[in-house]
Parts: C-alpha cells; structure tokens; sequence
C-alpha cells in the first residue's frame, strides 16, 4: 500500500530549525535551508537555515554547502567527490527535484535553496541516504559482460552500429537521482528494481556482445522488478545527465513481448 | 552516550528522507498527468455503477426511468455526468498515448510534454463536443 506520509520518527521538527545569520556587511545574502539529522541524538530530523553571502561564495549549490561546512557549520554532512558531475556522490534534492549539487547552479533557484536528502531513502546522517539496497538491486541484474563462447584471442569485437545502441546507456553515472524520483519506487522500492538499475540492466540486454540476454530476460519477468514501471517520467526530468530511463525500461518490456513471439 | 549504530544496511532506526509530491517533489506535467490516469479509472470503475442504475431503470420501465431521469437532470447530475464523460475520455485518449509508449516512442521529454498537452486538449475538446451533440440532439 502506498504509504503517504512521514513515519513518526522521521517527521521534520520544525521548532528545532537553528538559524545562522550572515556575517555582518554580508550584502549579497541567500538562504539555504537544510534538512539536518543526527544519528547521535534521538532527536527527529530539523530544516536549519544558513545564510551564506553569495559575494564570497562559488556559484554552485556544493560551493555553498561546502562554504557552509568550512565556515559556518562544520556539523553539516554531505557526500561530494569530483564536484564535475561524473562521480555522483552529491546527489541530493535540491529545490524540488533531485540532482547533483555540483552541477545546479544558485541562479537556477528561485527564492531559498532547500535542500533535502535524496526521497524516500533511510539517513543516516542529515545529506547522506543509506544506498545499500539500491547498490545491491544494481549488483542483482550483473552489471558485467557474461559469455558462453570460448574468449577470443584479442577483444570482442562489435559493429560502430551495435556500439551506438549503448549510446544514451553507459554514460549513467549511478547517482540515483533517478530512482529515488520514482513514486513507483518509493512505494515498491522493496522488489521494484528502479530505474537506474533497469536502465543499467538493458544496457547489458543491447549489448552485442552479451550472451546472457535470455538468461538476463528471466530474472526481470516478475510483476515487481520490471513492470511497476508506469511511464511516470520523473526519471528522464531529473537525470542530471540528461538520460532517459523510461525509455530503456520500454523497449526492455518490449524484448520480453517480442521473445513470445 | 548510548549512540545508534549507523552500520550500512542497518536501516531501521534511521529516518525516511521526505518524499511526497508538493511540498518536497515538485509535481511535473507527465507525474501529473500519470495520477490523473490512476483517478480517473478509480472514477470510471465507480461511475459504472451508475450505468448500472441507468440500465436498470430502464429495464425496470417507465416509472423507474422517470424518476432516474429526473435525478440524472439536476445540476449534481449534469455535473456528474460532464465529470465522467471527462473522465471517460481523458481514460481514453491517455490510453492511446500509453500504447504509443508501449511501442517504444515518444519518451524523449519534448515528445512526452507535447502528447501530455495534446491529451488535456483533446480531452476537454471532445467532451464539449459530446455535450454540444447532446444538448442539440
């Protein structure tokens, strides 16, 4: 069943928001409000508000967190690594959507900044979401190349066409974004595999390469895994990098249609 | 100092980050448009016990259809008829985009906004239409 709203220890305590003021002839001020939870305290989650002057401050949404965290708040936890978008690890909610902290900028913000951790996923502390079970839904398809045939004396090799059909595919960078967009995944994340992870799993199931594609097949026809996909289309809206999950989950429905014959 | 342990995967203590669509998740036109589908089939499958009634007042005779009849042409059931006509058609036109996603196109975004603005068009359109048939009719 659909569940709708906040369970009890995850309602946000809005009297426990701490605000931190701007330092004085700070002119060019933002607010950013932050979901903040710490795992050390029984205390449910809060929203605190930082304001941050945007004179001294890179034009990012990860510039400010990190301005935050290096002058204002050194409690304040978030995930970051390449701060170019490639690596994923800043993946948040950030005004509404999810995407990469490093790659929004301040100026496509209207109003405050609210920032929030990726939805419907268990914290473990304020920023950072628990991806263990996303981790191990992407492990479950077997992300690799599987054969049968004897290994060829030098690479397999494969046509500039069959190359082009990974186009679009190999470029996700496993953010979750898009899979914690998801309605569908968030009521059913449990057996629901997601799209980040189906989209992973067709680009095994275009491969050229891959002999496993029967075997591949299989494991999604469940009513769950797959087909809790119902064209919602906030993956494709969020993915920060511009991919389209939707669209591999169909033509992945449309593999196991065309395999009855 | 009785600090919870934050072992990954040991998820049951921790909080659920918020999700609900509004006031954390921005609704969009296609997320939008997908919990329209849902609705109006619950309205459709509710709406059919009306048919129902319909149907049986008309088989129970003059009388009974009299009296649905003149239930059927208050406001409320004006109302709930334009609703359902609505309802019916949207249903039908969103079906229609579904199938040409069940094909494998228009998932590009540009192509999913444009036939989720058709079906809203198209929607209202033909239910003017059905109603100016029947009010003429």
């Amino acid at each position: 069943m659909a569940q709708l709203t906040l369970p009890e220890n995850s309602k946000i305590d809005r009297t426990a928001g701490k605000q931190h003021k701007a330092p004085a002839g700070a002119k060019n001020i933002r607010i950013f409000k932050i979901y903040r939870y710490d795992p050390d305290t029984q205390a449910n989650p809060r929203v605190d508000s930082y304001e941050v002057d945007m004179d001294s401050c890179g034009p990012m949404v990860l510039d400010a967190l990190i301005k935050i965290k290096n002058e204002i708040d050194s409690s304040l936890t978030f995930r970051r690594s390449c701060r170019e978008g490639i690596c994923g690890s800043c993946a948040m909610n950030i005004d509404g959507t999810n995407t990469l902290a490093c790659t929004k900028s301040c100026d496509e913000v209207k109003g405050d900044v609210k920032i929030y951790p990726l939805p419907h996923m268990p914290v473990v502390k304020d920023l950072v979401p628990d991806l263990t079970h996303f981790y191990a839904q992407y492990a479950s398809v077997e992300p690799w190349l599987k054969t049968d045939t004897p290994a060829p004396t030098r690479e397999r090799l494969q046509s500039e066409e069959d190359r082009a059909k990974l186009d679009g595919l190999y470029e996700c960078i496993l953010c979750a974004c898009c899979t914690t967009s998801c309605p569908s995944y968030w009521w059913n994340g449990d057996r629901y595999l997601g799209p980040a992870v189906l989209m992973a799993s067709y680009r095994w199931l275009v491969d050229s390469r891959d002999e496993a594609t029967g075997e591949r097949l299989d494991q999604l026809e469940d009513p769950f895994k797959l087909y809790r996909c119902h064209t919602i289309m906030n993956c494709a809206k969020t993915c920060p990098k511009g991919l389209n999950p939707a669209k591999a989950i169909a033509e992945t429905k449309k593999m196991l249609i065309e395999r009855k014959g | 100092m009785s600090a919870k342990p934050t072992v990954p995967g040991k998820s049951a203590s921790r909080p659920l980050s918020p999700f609900m669509i509004g006031p954390y998740y921005r609704p969009q036109l296609t997320s939008m448009l997908s919990i329209t589908h849902r609705l109006t089939g619950i309205s459709l499958a509710l709406g059919t016990i009306f048919v129902a009634i319909w149907v049986t007042a008309a088989a129970s005779g003059a009388e009974a259809y009299a009296v649905f009849s003149s239930y059927a042409h208050s406001i409320v059931g004006y109302l709930l008829l334009v609703a359902y006509s609505w309802a019916l058609l949207y249903h039908l036109c969103n079906g229609i985009r579904h199938l040409f996603w069940d094909t494998g196109r228009g998932f590009e975004l540009k192509a999913a906004y444009a036939s989720g603005k058709a079906v809203i068009a198209a929607s209202v359109l033909l239910t003017i239409l059905v109603w100016v048939a029947a009010l003429a009719a």
